[in-house]
């Protein structure tokens, strides 16, 4: 029953998106869709909204860093439940570092903004028609986006220490 | 590339509406962020019209640590006491939360026994979870005793914790694939007087707060909010139970063998103060039918997987054979090869829906760590759901939904 809700999912999602759907796969426990950046909204939008699928609950929202990868340096990944099916699923999209926006989904869910808040304020990205994109966790006077790989964890300031003791 | 400090995007939107307030009258208070009747470091930038608040702005981070940075510097074993210090009220169900995220992503399956000891300090940390919450609003309301006898229990369970790994509050128990040891006599003993009198204690302070006058004309209405905002809103937990959704993690996505078990959701049906605390002290009673069932049903067998790669050996063999060595030393340096790959897995913490977001690129520690906090996602509810009630509501509100400031700014 799990596999058909998501073969429909995914033949909704490329019905609406066409070649911005960049297909699915199965991660763990997880089926995790690629969506193209600029039609994010429209797909957050008809998972919530269509009727079949029915995916009422955002259940987290983050983004990561992957410097290495060229053209595609952050992945912002939205998960979503369907409560009444206790399905959940994980959407993706990656963004280049010179174009660091999104349409903010705070319409959607409300809960999504101190989600995104909180990831522009650890990496900078900008959600756009977000009511108040401020910092949230770090002061505001902050002047760089500690989540990012670029960032040491310990202060840039001390030469005395050095991450290489820290693990990574 | 540091970005250049600019102060004109920094107004808040309580600064922006500032003279319009001043023009209407409203006195600004500051709520917290130390005040003692918020337990916790919350601040609220509060416009008061008489004692009325019309405009609630909260400001949290006062105790941010950077957790999911830290994350990323450490190896997987060492990233479990930063969990204990998420929502350090129930630290447990975090330890084990942390672990079985890496179970998942190494593949790792844990054997029966060490899964019901699990869910037996699991449990118990529940408990004691929401013991703090429904005495808190007890003693927000006015009724000090509920909190002085009934917290004795809480001592009880905390004395349970210390004889299983020596800690109290932050007690990093368990190990990646299993438990550190096995429950010890004196384990059992005390574990064998709590459940003789917690529920003597509990009928005590039911009998107390429950069904009294003045504690239901001032929880009874306080603080509601409708299903559809506290799903809206990423409620999850009693919180949203309160409001009427019967989700709980530990029945949609069982983990744990908490499918062995046999035990009810409780739900609300206001979501206001009254059936917050109502929820939680009917999920007391289920969390200790679910301990005794544990308890009855006790499997034989190994307290661990056979997971020599992640789990640190006996002492004893450390010394004495070449391997355990070998392994023993891997671990305590971090040098352990856990799989390409990224996983989520939740528990049903004592707020709500506790996930690890987890993507390893294969190297000694994650390659990023997201923690989904409950408190962080709903406490954004928390100005909608004070605005046009009393001062004194909005205290009792606070403590109902049970906001830990630890796991709010992580």
């Amino acid at each position: 029953m799990e596999l058909a809700i998501h073969n429909i999912i995914g033949e909704k999602l490329q019905t609406l998106l066409g070649d911005q759907y960049e297909g699915k796969h199965l991660e763990y426990d997880f089926m995790v869709y690629h969506i193209h950046k600029s039609k994010i909204a429209e797909a957050l939008e008809l998972l919530k909204t269509d009727a079949d699928l029915n995916f009422h609950f955002l259940t987290t929202l983050c983004a990561s860093h992957f410097p290495e990868n060229k053209g595609a340096e952050f992945v912002m990944m939205y998960q979503l439940h369907n409560m009444y099916q206790n399905v959940r699923i994980r959407i993706k999209t990656q963004l280049p570092e010179n174009e660091l926006s999104l349409p903010s989904i705070t319409q959607l869910w409300p809960s999504a903004n101190w989600m995104e808040r909180q990831e522009y304020d650890f990496f900078g990205i900008n959600f756009e028609g977000h009511p108040d994109l401020r910092r949230i966790l770090n002061m505001d006077e902050m002047n760089y986006f500690p989540l990012r790989k670029e960032y040491r964890m310990e202060d840039a300031g001390r030469d005395d220490k050095d991450d290489k003791f820290f693990g990574r | 590339m540091p970005i250049p400090f600019d102060a004109s995007n920094l107004l808040s939107p309580a600064q922006i509406r500032q003279a319009e307030w001043d023009a209407l009258g409203y006195n600004t208070i500051n709520l917290g962020p130390t005040h003692p009747a918020t337990h916790g470091i919350f601040q609220n930038i509060l416009q008061m019209d008489g004692e009325i608040i019309r405009h609630a702005e909260p400001t949290i981070g006062y105790i941010h640590r950077a957790f999911e940075k830290l994350a990323e510097h450490r190896p997987y074993n060492q990233i479990a006491p930063i969990t204990d210090r998420l929502n350090y009220c129930s630290s447990p169900i975090n330890n084990m939360g942390w672990h079985m995220t890496v179970e998942k992503l190494i593949g790792c399956q844990v054997p029966k026994r060490a899964d019901y000891m699990r869910v037996i300090i699991m449990e118990l940390s529940r408990i004691a979870d929401h013991i703090i919450c429904t005495t808190i609003i007890g003693q927000d309301t006015g009724a000090t005793t509920g909190f002085l006898y009934f917290f004795q229990m809480r001592e009880k369970i905390y004395e349970i914790f210390e004889g299983l790994c020596g800690a109290r509050l932050t007690t990093n128990i368990g190990r990646i694939g299993g438990m550190e040891r096995e429950f010890t006599q004196d384990v059992w003993k005390k574990l064998e007087t709590f459940m003789t009198e917690f529920p003597v204690a509990l009928a005590e302070f039911r009998d107390l707060v429950e069904r009294n006058r003045i504690f239901m004309d001032r929880t009874i209405n306080c603080g509601p909010i409708s299903a559809d905002r506290a799903l809206a809103y990423g409620f999850t937990g009693p919180n949203l139970r309160a409001a009427g959704i019967d989700y709980d993690v530990r029945v949609a996505q069982p983990y744990s063998s908490y499918e062995d078990f046999d035990f009810a959701i409780p739900v609300g049906a206001n979501g206001d103060t009254y059936d917050r605390f109502m929820v939680r002290i009917e999920e007391m009673v289920e969390s200790f039918s679910i301990i005794q069932q544990a308890m009855s049903k006790m499997p034989e067998g190994p307290i661990h997987a056979d997971v020599p790669a992640f789990y640190l050996p006996e002492k004893q063999e450390v010394y004495s054979k070449m391997e355990a060595l070998i392994y023993h030393f891997k671990i305590v340096m971090g040098e352990m090869d856990v799989p390409k790959g990224e996983v989520y897995h939740a528990v049903e913490g004592g707020n709500g829906e506790l996930g690890f977001y987890l993507i390893s690129d294969g190297g000694r520690t994650p390659y990023r760590l997201h923690f989904r906090r409950p408190c962080f996602i709903f406490y954004q509810a928390y100005p909608e759901m004070i605005t046009g009630t009393m001062l004194s509501d909005a205290i009792l509100t606070l403590s109902s939904l049970n906001v830990i400031a630890g796991e709010l700014d992580a």
